[in-house]
């Protein structure tokens, strides 16, 4: 398992390259990719991640660990960034690997659906026309962590 | 004296504390999270403004998540921040 939070950008190709060369079994990879969204009715200039160092780490190595057991994992990578990111820059990435696709899919959405709750991250919107405001947690994003 | 526990404050409880992190020694008769919140609501209105909305407000021990029960010790990392929005 690779879990790793950083400023710096992350290139998909390579992580892929480097999970398969870890994974010798592997028959499925499925990654998931959050990207920066802005809004035509309220375009941003920027979102700042802020996170929790320490607790930011050992939650998202505690859900890789929870999703290898459960979907029988291979291998995953967990690469969330902070600071701050312009639309459309790279935000998080998840790639699991295991033997066939459904397990590997599974696992992808469980792994992204459980991050939004448990991993402590805050994401504030520095808008075009001036002002921020801190991004408000959603209902549906407790209530997809919980259907799992 | 006792340890003091260190205290962080995360997104809009920091920008509202005006603070990051801070130390302090627990007064005698606080030893929950809860209690705690009650004795930073007196520091004054920052304070006062960041817990205001306490149905919104998170908090950490040591790291792990904890609620107004939670009991707090000398020497506790304690941390207080708004829902995760991540991902």
């Amino acid at each position: 398992m690779r879990v790793c939070v950083q400023a710096a950008d992350f290139d998909v190709s390579a992580e892929t390259e480097a999970l398969l060369a870890r994974c010798p079994e592997v028959g499925a990879v499925a990654s998931f990719l959050g990207v920066v969204r802005s809004t035509r009715d309220r375009p941003i200039e920027a979102l700042t991640l802020e996170h929790y160092p320490g607790m930011t780490e050992r939650a998202l190595a505690r859900i890789a660990a929870e999703a290898k057991s459960r979907f029988s994992l291979l291998g995953c990578t967990i690469i969330h960034r902070h600071g701050r990111l312009h639309p459309g820059a790279r935000i998080v990435l998840v790639l699991t690997a295991a033997a066939h696709r459904q397990p590997a899919l599974d696992a992808t959405g469980f792994l992204i659906d459980w991050l939004k709750t448990s991993a402590p991250f805050w994401k504030k919107e520095h808008f075009l026309n001036g002002g921020a405001t801190w991004v408000d947690a959603r209902a549906e994003d407790d209530h997809a962590a919980a259907s799992w | 004296m006792s340890e003091p526990v260190h205290i962080l404050y995360f997104a809009w409880l920091r920008e509202r504390t005006g603070t990051g992190e801070e130390a302090l020694v627990l007064p005698s008769g606080v030893r929950t999270i809860g209690g705690l919140i009650e004795h930073l609501c007196e520091r004054g209105p920052g304070y006062k403004a960041a817990f205001q909305a306490q149905n919104l407000v998170r908090c950490a021990v040591n790291q792990d998540f904890a609620g107004a029960d939670t009991m707090v010790a000398p020497g506790d990392e304690v941390a207080f921040f708004p829902p995760i929005t991540g991902g």
